[in-house]
Parts: structure tokens; C-alpha cells; sequence
């Protein structure tokens, strides 16, 4: 029992240094994109970042958490009507964004107070349901006539090249900023206690893990990033309709990105974003045959590659870019 | 008084599983509890540790009604456990196990609290594992895992469940000595374990359980020797 080697925690390695290093890089490049990249270009790397915001916090709740939903479109679509309404009253449109997420959020505190009671399943189809409520409470707003929808007009007052680069650049502010508050959120005590809970709840309480305040942070955390994800969208698209916003297709989307990229993993999303990304790119316009291929493909994932690409890497080749965990490093010395 | 329950009363529909218990345990002691399956010695330590709220009685500890916590809240206060049936936390490494118990049972801060789960493992054997994934390990260092994880929370009792059992008696002797560092240390000991042989060599005091009721408690022998003990745990035939 008694060793004679001096042991150490380590949390960062070479490999995730530099990764690191790596992916500030990018963001910086990515921060003056609009100055040489052609405005389609733009566009679609706007879209992309509002998928990366859906898939990490998605992730965050479910692979972290544990926590399935198949009702965030309910925050998504929130947080894009929040927005128009904000604009509407005179707020200027790009902080609305924000402040309406932010009004989300609070929202979402007593929401979780009864979804959180709900387990797994329950919890799953409870969530559809509150999106379904959300889709019908919104519609009642005469603002949104029905299901014909209005616009963000406000945002007629920016020229369109600003307006798409005021967009861009908000958009990325909010992944960047989302995407390292959650690894850092995940590196501390909240990132033990979610992967406990997600391992098992009973086991996690009797280890001092307060279950239910870890889960009701990671939901408020996921409602906001739902939000400004809506908001966004809102921002690029332009209309909203709301049949479009508090569609299902968007947890559909979601589930995709974090079962293919890796659940449970910081990096999986990230890389099922972009996946999914390229897959629309490519196949977006064929329609139904492109919504078949992407349920086939998370149905194989599920099924043959549960721990998705990044999760396989990871356990295959034991690296960690931006490493979340703890790793026991001992040198012997006799 | 460390630890003390009071008219503990539970029932699982009509089964009356802890029929008005009293229980307690005073600091640095080492008490076993012993029973034939069903005795409801696990729903005690259940109600013990906060994982179920029983329809009537009271729980103390250092003094203070502690009925109305959670588990959380009795680990944070000092009262660690084991499972019969091993939960680890499959999706993290041992060592992260490890890490979870002490951050949150034991609010350690960073440093003190790594120092406390390399503490844990080396008194457990469980060095050479520490960052394998618990989903990898076998059932034995599934059971050494409950253990470590749960003195990495710094408990100042430890509720112990059945972690003795399939051993062969090399490992017995190992866990024995395990138990006894616990103990030397200062921790308060509640063992639930069938192996007696085992269990008499870390205990000083033996409370043998039968359908729900404590029906024997004092020294190790003398419960044994009960007539009582004999009939209900033992099938009449003497140890």
C-alpha cells in the first residue's frame, strides 16, 4: 500500500495546450471574416454558429446533465418572439437580442422548478409539451398574427452588408462567449456534479452532490443559449413565423448534432455541428429525402456508434483537447 | 452520541420493514450489524444516510434532528456510505469518482481536496486503476471504488454495506486491515456484513436484525452465543 512515487493532478496536457492555443486562433481569424469572406459566406457561417450554440447546449443538459429534451425549441422560439417584442417597444435591435434571451432565462427558473420534477422520459415529452403551450401562448399575441408571422422590421435601419456583419459578429460573440463560460462552468464543481447526476442521481446525492440546484443551473444555462440561438435566428432570417420557431425539427437537429459529434464529450458538439452543417450545405435542398438521410444516419449513430465521433476518438486514442476531467499522473521514484 | 435513531417505523406496502427501531452509535465505535436477508438492515442504513425518509422516528446526529435532510445534505454534514450494490459513477474515471465525492461530501477546495482522493485510493489499493473509466472495472474494484469514494466525502462516520462479500480470503484479510486504518483514524464504523468472521475482527459491538427489529446488541460473542441470534440468523446451528 505504501508507494514511494510523488502523484500529481493534472488537468492540462500538451496536446491540449496547444489545442487550446488552436482554437483562439480560429476565433480571432473568425472575428475579421466579414472583412474578406463574401457575404453568402457570412451568412452561412452565422447559421453555423447558431447550430454550434444549440449543440453545446443540448449537450450541456443531456450528455452533461442527463436531462433529454425534446422541447428546447420552446426557448428557441421564446427567445426570437422576446426579441421582436423588445424591438417592437423601441429597443435597439442587437442588444434586444441579448436582453430577450436574458428574459428567457428568468422565465425558464420557475419553469425548471416543475420540469425538473419530471424523470427522463416524462421529462422528455413534458418539455414537447411546454413547447407546444409556448407555440400556442405566443400565437395569441396580436403582434404575431397567428401563424402568418411578422418580422423584425427594426433591422431595415441597418444596411444590409452592416446588418450582416453586426449579425456575424454578434452571433460568434455569443458562441465563443457561451461555449468557454460552459467549458469553464464544466471544469469546476458544476462539471463533477452534472456527470455524477448523469451517471447516477442516487449515487451522486450520497456524495453531497445537490442534485437538484446542478440540474436547475444546467436548464437555465441550456434556456438561455436556447434563446439567444432564436434570437439570432431571428436576426438572420428576418420573419418569424411562429410554426417555424416552436417546430420540433429543431430538437430533431439538436439530437443530431450531440449524437453524432459525441454526447457527453465538450468537443462532440462542436464537430457534430459542423458536420451537420456540411450535410444541409450539401443536401439541404432536397428536401424530404435530406430530412430521411439525417434521421437514418442518428439512428446508425445510436445504434452502432453510441459514443458518437468524438467519444470514440477520445476513448480510442485517450486524448482530450479541451480537457474537462482529472488524470493521475505518477512518477516513480524508488 | 454520534449518531442516534429513534422509533424508526417504515414499510414497503403492506411489509412492515423497520418495525419502531432504535438505533445509535457513539463516536469511534465500530458497530456491525448482521441478519438474514430481508431483516431490513439495508433500509436502515437507507434511513441512516438520508436516501429514504421513513414514515415515522427520528435521526440525530452530533446532537442536532437531521430527519428532514437529504442524502447531500447528511454527506456534507459527515456521514459517508457504501452501496450493497455498487453505483459508480460509470462515465468518469476512478480518480474523477474520487474528485466528485471530495468537491462536494467533503468541500474540499482544489489541492486539499486531491491530496484527500490520492489519500483515499492508496489506503483502498486503488492507485493502479486511478484513471481508468469506472465502466472498465470489475466487480471487486467496483466495491473498493464504493469505498474510496466514499472516504474521499471526509466522513466522520461511515455507513458500510455489504463490501465484503465474494472475497477470497486473501482480499478479506486486505479489506480487514483497510477498515481497521478507517477506524484508526478516528472514523466511526456501521458495517452490514453477512461474512461474521470478518466483521468480528474490526468490530466492537455486534447488533443482529430479524424482520425488522433489532433482536440482539452488545459484544460480538455474547450476540452470537444468543439463542435468538442462533435461531433467526444462524438456522440453529451454532458458529
Amino acid at each position: 500500500m505504501s508507494m514511494n512515487n510523488t502523484v500529481a493532478v493534472q488537468r492540462w496536457t500538451r496536446l491540449s495546450i496547444a489545442s487550446i492555443s488552436l482554437v483562439v486562433l480560429f476565433q480571432l481569424v473568425l472575428a475579421f471574416a466579414p472583412l474578406f469572406l463574401s457575404a453568402n459566406a457570412v451568412d452561412r457561417l452565422t447559421t453555423l454558429f447558431i447550430y454550434g450554440i444549440l449543440a453545446l447546449m443540448w449537450n450541456a443538459l443531456a450528455g452533461y446533465g442527463g436531462l433529454v429534451s425534446i422541447g428546447h425549441q420552446a426557448f428557441f422560439g421564446l427567445g426570437a418572439y422576446g426579441a421582436i417584442r423588445l424591438a417592437d417597444a423601441g429597443m435597439s435591435v442587437y442588444p434586444a437580442l441579448f436582453v430577450a434571451a436574458a428574459l428567457v432565462a428568468a422565465l425558464s427558473l420557475p419553469i425548471s422548478v416543475v420540469m425538473l420534477r419530471l424523470r427522463e422520459s416524462e421529462f422528455a415529452v413534458g418539455m414537447w409539451v411546454l413547447a407546444a403551450l409556448a407555440h400556442l401562448l405566443v400565437n395569441l399575441d396580436p403582434l404575431i398574427q397567428g401563424e402568418t408571422g411578422t418580422s423584425l422590421i427594426a433591422l431595415n435601419a441597418y444596411a444590409p452588408d452592416v446588418r450582416r456583419a453586426y449579425t456575424y459578429w454578434t452571433a460568434l460573440f455569443a458562441m465563443v462567449g457561451l461555449a468557454w463560460w460552459v467549458f469553464w462552468l464544466l471544469r469546476g464543481r458544476l462539471g463533477t456534479a452534472a456527470q455524477s447526476i448523469r451517471d447516477n442521481e442516487e449515487a451522486a446525492a450520497s456524495v453531497g452532490v445537490r442534485v437538484l440546484s446542478a440540474k436547475r443551473t444546467l436548464f437555465v444555462l441550456s434556456a438561455l443559449g436556447c434563446a439567444v440561438a432564436g434570437a439570432l435566428w431571428v436576426a438572420t432570417t428576418i420573419s418569424f413565423q411562429p410554426k417555424t420557431y416552436f417546430s420540433v425539427q429543431w430538437s430533431a437537429f439538436m439530437l443530431f448534432m450531440v449524437l453524432v459529434g459525441g454526447i457527453g464529450t465538450f468537443e462532440g458538439p462542436i464537430i457534430g455541428a459542423v458536420l451537420f452543417f456540411a450535410v444541409e450545405t450539401a443536401f439541404g435542398a432536397t428536401g424530404v429525402w435530406y430530412m430521411i438521410g439525417l434521421g437514418g444516419t442518428a439512428l446508425v449513430f445510436a445504434l452502432l456508434i453510441p459514443k458518437g465521433i468524438w467519444g470514440t476518438i477520445e476513448s480510442r486514442f485517450g486524448i482530450r483537447l479541451l480537457p474537462v476531467g482529472y488524470f493521475l499522473k505518477s512518477d516513480r521514484s524508488t | 452520541m454520534l449518531l442516534s435513531a429513534s422509533g424508526i417505523h417504515h414499510r414497503f406496502g403492506s411489509l412492515v420493514v423497520l418495525n419502531k427501531v432504535d438505533f445509535s452509535v457513539s463516536s469511534g465505535e465500530a458497530v456491525g450489524i448482521v441478519g438474514p436477508n430481508g431483516a431490513g438492515k439495508t433500509t436502515l442504513l437507507n434511513v441512516l444516510a438520508g436516501a429514504l425518509r421513513p414514515l415515522a422516528g427520528e435521526v440525530r446526529f452530533r446532537d442536532a434532528a437531521i430527519t428532514g435532510l437529504d442524502a447531500a445534505e447528511r454527506c456534507r454534514l459527515g456521514i459517508g456510505r457504501s452501496h450493497q450494490i455498487p453505483r459508480p459513477f460509470l462515465g468518469m474515471t476512478v480518480f474523477e469518482n474520487l474528485i466528485t465525492a471530495a468537491m462536494h461530501g467533503g468541500r474540499f477546495l482544489a489541492e486539499e481536496g486531491h491530496q484527500r482522493c490520492i489519500d483515499s485510493l492508496q489506503l483502498t489499493g486503488m492507485m493502479q486503476v486511478a484513471n481508468r473509466r469506472a465502466d472498465t472495472l470489475g466487480l471487486l474494484d467496483r466495491k473498493r471504488l464504493e469505498l474510496a469514494r466514499a472516504l474521499a466525502t471526509d466522513p466522520a462516520l461511515l455507513l458500510l454495506d455489504e463490501i465484503g462479500g465474494g472475497l477470497t480470503d486473501g482480499e478479506a484479510a486486505e479489506l480487514v486491515g483497510i477498515i481497521l486504518e478507517i477506524r484508526r483514524r478516528g472514523i466511526t464504523i456501521v458495517w452490514i456484513e453477512h461474512i461474521v468472521h470478518i466483521l468480528v475482527q474490526v468490530v466492537g459491538r455486534l447488533i443482529c436484525m430479524d424482520a425488522g427489529q433489532v433482536i440482539a446488541d452488545g459484544d460480538p460473542k455474547t450476540v452470537l452465543g444468543d439463542k435468538e441470534v442462533i435461531d433467526a440468523y444462524l438456522g440453529g446451528v451454532a458458529a
